[in-house]
């Protein structure tokens, strides 16, 4: 089964695909995708993000061998759902897209093995993580102004049941952007896989039902410019559209 | 989430804390020319922020076993009353809600160039309050005194006067790029040399017309 979470004449609603295109709402009514306005599938609590966890990924930044896998938090403040807008503010030089399988907790888990860890995932999701390569400083790095600005962590468009993804170290991720393939790689490169991250952050900290992990990005990230459609997709779980817009837009600079 | 009394709105926190790195002059100082050198190359330019995720805010700290002793980060907490984007200086502090004491602990690291989280947001690592003081209460965040104490040793005594960036321009950068919302916390920057903790010891941290916040470390 697969869900969204909807806002739609007045109301936020969960909604399943129609089978002819469109959406069906939990109260039973049709309605099309271009008419609802999409939130993140579900309400995320603490989201985890990793960097530099596909091979090709860090060769393209130059990254050596990790002792441990390279985590950061984000905010559940910088979440927007499919078909949202992002700003990207002028002046900057490098703000890129970042395609990413997310894995959402199903259940609390703590000190979780490998073998067991996908029994505590309740889903999975398309995540999109802006980047904005200007405001990099070497202090905690990856900082939050890079990472976890306003609208720069897009979920969906559904929220995919964890039954309905036999394996997620097996599923191929696109980005397109404008239509043109720009991004491509396969789950199967992760540095750590889906149940080794999930044991290593249970090993020291609880995760709860709802909270995210955004499992990293492989190569092919090209900076986009304001007006551009960004397309993340992976394999079984949808197709997850976002659209650049100016400070203007954003009643700044004025 | 441990529930912190609060009786102005938003009347109860959000369970969001963003924590600000080397925000007091006395961080800076104790880094010295080495804030020059590799990896960090430069001072920061923007605030820099971390995250306490929400299994932080529920206690107890225990310390680990690998570990001797923990850092306490004594921070005055700025609550947030009002959906903050893009503040200016001027008018930054019409959107706080009220003020507590935020103890972040963490396992001691001397590199901040890319700590990983498993020193900041181990389970219970973030105890917060005893309640939210009210902005109108409290007529200056910008000079508190702060004060951190193991098994009633004085351990650091410190003011907010020395914030590199005081409390409305820190609101007013931040919001640039994230929104704030009603029940955020922000915690604005601890002093260095943090004071540590073993197992077994009681740690208050005291800040002047906000409170007195007592964990203990187990």
């Amino acid at each position: 089964m697969r869900q969204a979470r909807v806002a739609f004449s007045g109301a936020v609603h969960t909604a399943e695909p129609d089978g002819r295109g469109g959406l069906r709402l939990a109260d039973g009514r049709h309605v099309t995708e271009q008419e609802v306005v999409w939130l993140a599938p579900f309400e995320p609590g603490t989201i985890v993000a990793l960097g530099l966890n596909y091979a090709d990924h860090a060769k393209e930044l130059s990254f050596g061998s990790q002792e441990e896998p390279l985590v950061f938090l984000k905010g559940p403040g910088s979440v927007i759902g499919h078909r949202g807008v992002t700003r990207r503010p002028a002046g900057v030089k490098f703000m890129h897209y970042e395609c990413e399988l997310a894995v959402v907790i199903g259940q609390t888990a703590r000190n979780v093995n490998r073998a067991n860890a996908l029994q505590y995932v309740a889903g999975y999701c398309v995540a999109n993580d802006y980047a904005i390569r200007d405001y990099l400083e070497n202090w905690y790095r990856p900082n939050l102004r890079v990472k976890n600005r306003d609208g720069g962590t897009v979920l969906g468009p559904w929220l995919v049941d964890a039954s309905d993804v036999p394996d997620p170290g097996n599923l191929e991720l696109r980005t397109f952007v404008n239509g043109k393939l720009v991004q491509h790689g396969n789950t199967r490169d992760l540095i750590t896989d889906v149940p080794g991250l999930i044991e290593y952050l249970s090993s020291f900290m609880t995760l709860d039902a709802g909270d995210v992990i955004l499992t990293g990005t492989p190569e092919g990230v090209v900076n986009v410019n304001e007006g551009d459609e960004v397309i993340c997709e992976i394999e079984g779980l949808g197709r997850l559209q976002n659209t650049l817009a100016s400070d203007a837009a954003f009643g700044r600079g004025i | 989430m441990q529930i912190v009394p609060m009786e102005v709105a938003p009347y109860r926190l959000s369970g969001r804390v963003y924590g600000t790195l080397v925000n007091h002059r006395s961080a800076l100082e104790l880094l010295g020319d080495s804030v020059n050198a590799a990896p960090y190359k430069a001072a920061p330019a923007a605030p820099v922020l971390y995250i306490k995720p929400r299994n932080t805010l529920t206690g107890p700290v225990v310390v680990p076993n690998d570990v001797e002793e923990l850092e306490i980060g004594a921070h005055l907490g700025v609550v947030i009353g009002r959906t903050a984007c893009a503040l200016s200086e001027q008018n930054a502090l019409d959107f706080v809600a009220g003020y507590l004491i935020v103890c972040d602990v963490s396992v001691p690291h001397s590199v901040y160039y890319r700590p990983s989280i498993r020193f900041k947001a181990r389970d219970g690592f973030c105890p917060m309050g005893p309640t939210v003081v009210p902005r109108a209460a409290v007529p200056n965040p910008d000079d508190l005194q702060i004060k951190v104490f193991v098994d009633d040793d004085l351990r650091q005594s410190v003011t907010t006067r020395d914030l590199v960036r005081p409390v409305p321009r820190l609101l007013a950068d931040v919001t640039d790029f994230m929104t704030l919302s009603p029940g955020d916390v922000l915690a604005v920057g601890a002093a260095a040399p943090a004071p540590r903790a073993r197992a077994g010891q009681k740690v208050a941290i005291e800040i002047d017309g906000v409170g007195r916040l007592e964990t203990s470390f187990t």
